[in-house]
């Protein structure tokens, strides 16, 4: 069986920049870096970073595949936008940051048990079963995510905000049992289906 | 200067209207130019020397344009002349000068001195008068100034006059200003005593600047040896100038000649760049710079400056594009090369008038009016002056048909 990956490996050769333009979210944006470096520069977490975002467009552009899309560096971008404010040529830095993310991650070769990616996933699965953000389940999910001990020890340490909360009205104990949903549950999860469909579509990913 | 005299010498009519005291421009205001590194005196000189020997031009300074209407062949133009509250009979003696304590900031020196209330602009001024700042025409001061001046030069009652012309063609030469600096906030030019601009980096080696040439920092007077130099500031950047300034490069490349010229094998020059566009056929001046051993280059657009608190020296940080290494350098100065914007500021163009879309003067629709040197594209000095002349033939040719219709 070949996976997606192998697919997008057959389907574009070498030519990694063409892929990313053409299945990267902003991707065709890429090839307007000039190398400047000043969203290296500008990264507040930039030295956490092994390959800040202008050494990746270089990257792609020499067809560095799996060098970029199995990197964790695109996994470290917080969304300050600072890189898009400060980008001589206003590329839109952060969301292709996220884009190859997000490709990587359908491709299914990014970092296995990235913090960001695990969150990301644990967040999107929370929030896709009633259409809304169960607060409870997900930061019981988050807590656990590195074993019971741990989590039971992060649980006692948050208790205090946890009862404040309760006590204030926001959080309700009983959320633990599914709680509540979007009105209309099926229509949401019709539209979640039509924007994959449009999505796949778009991106070349339709079987 | 050079767009009138060409008419001029063609036997034109031509009035020159130059808004500060004095002709010569920014031109005047630079050390050496690049690539041969001589002086502007000397070109200036010779311009100077053919506007005084033709009386086909005349020349009106401190006069703005306030309004211009028509079109090609037959403009109504408006000037408005601003007293300079000393007439022809002015020999440049400076008793006035002496004669006045306060103080008004230095134009020609960007602000980085202080001359007297009456003062020539500059050594070199055309015309060659001194100048009465209106800020001590009605005061005591002024008097004193008055009383000092032994030829009758100083009329204190001058007011400003409106001014009608008649002219066949228009041209718009009004030159660039340096874009401003404090809009390129993570560089701190309004925070850092010691990050300064291109232009006044020329001041600083210049003879007759406010450090009598020596390359002094502004913030504490101290020996600037380890100089900076951040190139595309302002220029190619989508939030400030769209355009490349052109000129910047080579003037960088330029200065760090002026810090071996100050310090010798101990000065030191580092030039950050995105990629080095020695205009034209410059190419040989940078490969000479980079053959010196006092000028190094890091490829790379610095990201921000901070300040090292307790010596006040610039700290430069980003990431080089030749290794991705990341990097915090500590320099005495730090010299932007701001990009070049055209100089509009104030003068009402006619509706007419089209402009680029960095705001650079292309001319009328009807060719009657025409842009000419730096405020018609980012331009040297030399190519300035190959546009004025161009400017001056379009001109010349306006007023030859309209003549010709005229005739017929």
């Amino acid at each position: 069986m070949t996976n997606a990956n192998q697919q997008a490996v057959a389907r574009y050769k070498n030519n990694f920049l063409k892929e990313v333009e053409e299945r990267v979210e902003e991707g065709d944006m890429v090839k307007m870096c000039m190398q400047c470096g000043v969203c290296a520069g500008s990264c507040p977490l930039g030295s956490a970073w092994e390959h800040s975002p202008q050494k990746i467009f270089m990257m792609i552009r020499a067809g560095k595949r799996d060098e970029v899309l199995q990197s964790d560096s695109m996994w470290m971008c917080t969304s300050c936008y600072n890189c898009i404010v400060r980008c001589p040529r206003q590329l839109p830095i952060t969301h292709i940051m996220h884009g190859l993310a997000n490709y990587a991650h359908r491709l299914g070769i990014a970092p296995k048990g990235q913090p960001t990616r695990e969150f990301a996933k644990t967040f999107w699965n929370n929030l896709i079963k009633r259409g809304r953000t169960n607060e409870l389940t997900l930061t019981l999910a988050h807590y656990f995510a590195n074993g019971i001990g741990p989590g039971i020890k992060t649980a006692l340490n948050m208790q205090k905000i946890g009862l404040g909360m309760v006590m204030a009205g926001r959080l309700n104990p009983m959320e633990i049992f599914g709680g509540h949903s979007v009105k209309d549950l099926k229509g949401f999860h019709a539209v979640l289906a039509k924007a994959k469909e449009i999505e796949d579509r778009k991106k070349g990913f339709a079987a | 200067m050079t767009a009138a005299l060409e008419a001029a010498e063609c036997g034109k009519q031509v009035i020159l209207v130059e808004k500060t005291p004095t002709l010569g421009g920014r031109t005047a205001q630079l050390y050496r130019y690049f690539p041969k590194m001589c002086h502007p005196t000397c070109g200036m000189e010779i311009n100077l020397k053919r506007i005084k020997g033709n009386p086909n031009v005349r020349v009106m300074t401190m006069t703005e344009v306030t309004e211009v209407t028509g079109s090609r062949g037959n403009y109504a133009v408006t000037l408005k002349v601003a007293p300079r509250h000393v007439n022809e009979n002015c020999t440049a003696c400076g008793d006035c000068g002496k004669a006045v304590a306060s103080e008004i900031a230095d134009d020609y020196n960007y602000g980085l001195g202080k001359v007297k209330a009456a003062y020539l602009p500059h050594p070199m001024a055309y015309p060659q008068r001194y100048v009465i700042d209106p800020s001590i025409a009605g005061t005591a001061e002024g008097e004193a100034a008055k009383a000092a001046c032994k030829y009758d030069a100083i009329d204190l009652g001058m007011k400003e006059e409106s001014v009608q012309l008649t002219v066949g063609a228009v041209v718009w030469a009004t030159g660039w200003r340096p874009y401003d600096a404090n809009k390129i906030q993570p560089y701190g030019y309004d925070r850092y005593a010691n990050v300064i601009t291109s232009v006044e980096f020329e001041r600083l080696a210049d003879p007759h600047g406010p450090t009598g040439g020596k390359i002094l920092r502004p913030g504490d007077g101290k020996e600037a040896k380890n100089i900076a130099f951040i190139q595309c500031a302002g220029s190619r950047d989508e939030n400030h100038l769209r355009h490349c300034s052109r000129i910047c490069c080579m003037a960088s490349l330029k200065q760090t000649q002026y810090v071996r010229e100050a310090w010798g094998d101990e000065g030191k020059s580092t030039v950050y760049y995105i990629d080095i566009r020695a205009i034209d056929r410059f190419e040989d001046f940078y490969q000479m710079v980079q053959k010196d051993a006092t000028v190094s280059f890091v490829k790379s657009k610095v990201a921000r400056i901070a300040e090292n608190a307790a010596n006040g020296n610039p700290v430069l940080h980003g990431v080089d594009t030749e290794g991705y290494h990341r990097y915090a350098t500590e320099h005495d100065l730090v010299v932007l090369a701001v990009g070049m914007e055209p100089e509009v500021t104030g003068v009402k163009l006619p509706d007419d008038i089209i402009l680029d879309s960095s705001n650079f003067i292309e001319g009328s629709k009807d060719g009657g009016m025409i842009g000419a040197g730096a405020a018609s594209s980012p331009l040297d000095v030399n190519r300035a002056v190959q546009s004025a002349t161009a400017a001056s033939l379009k001109a010349i040719q306006v007023i030859h048909k309209t003549a010709s219709t005229e005739a017929a």
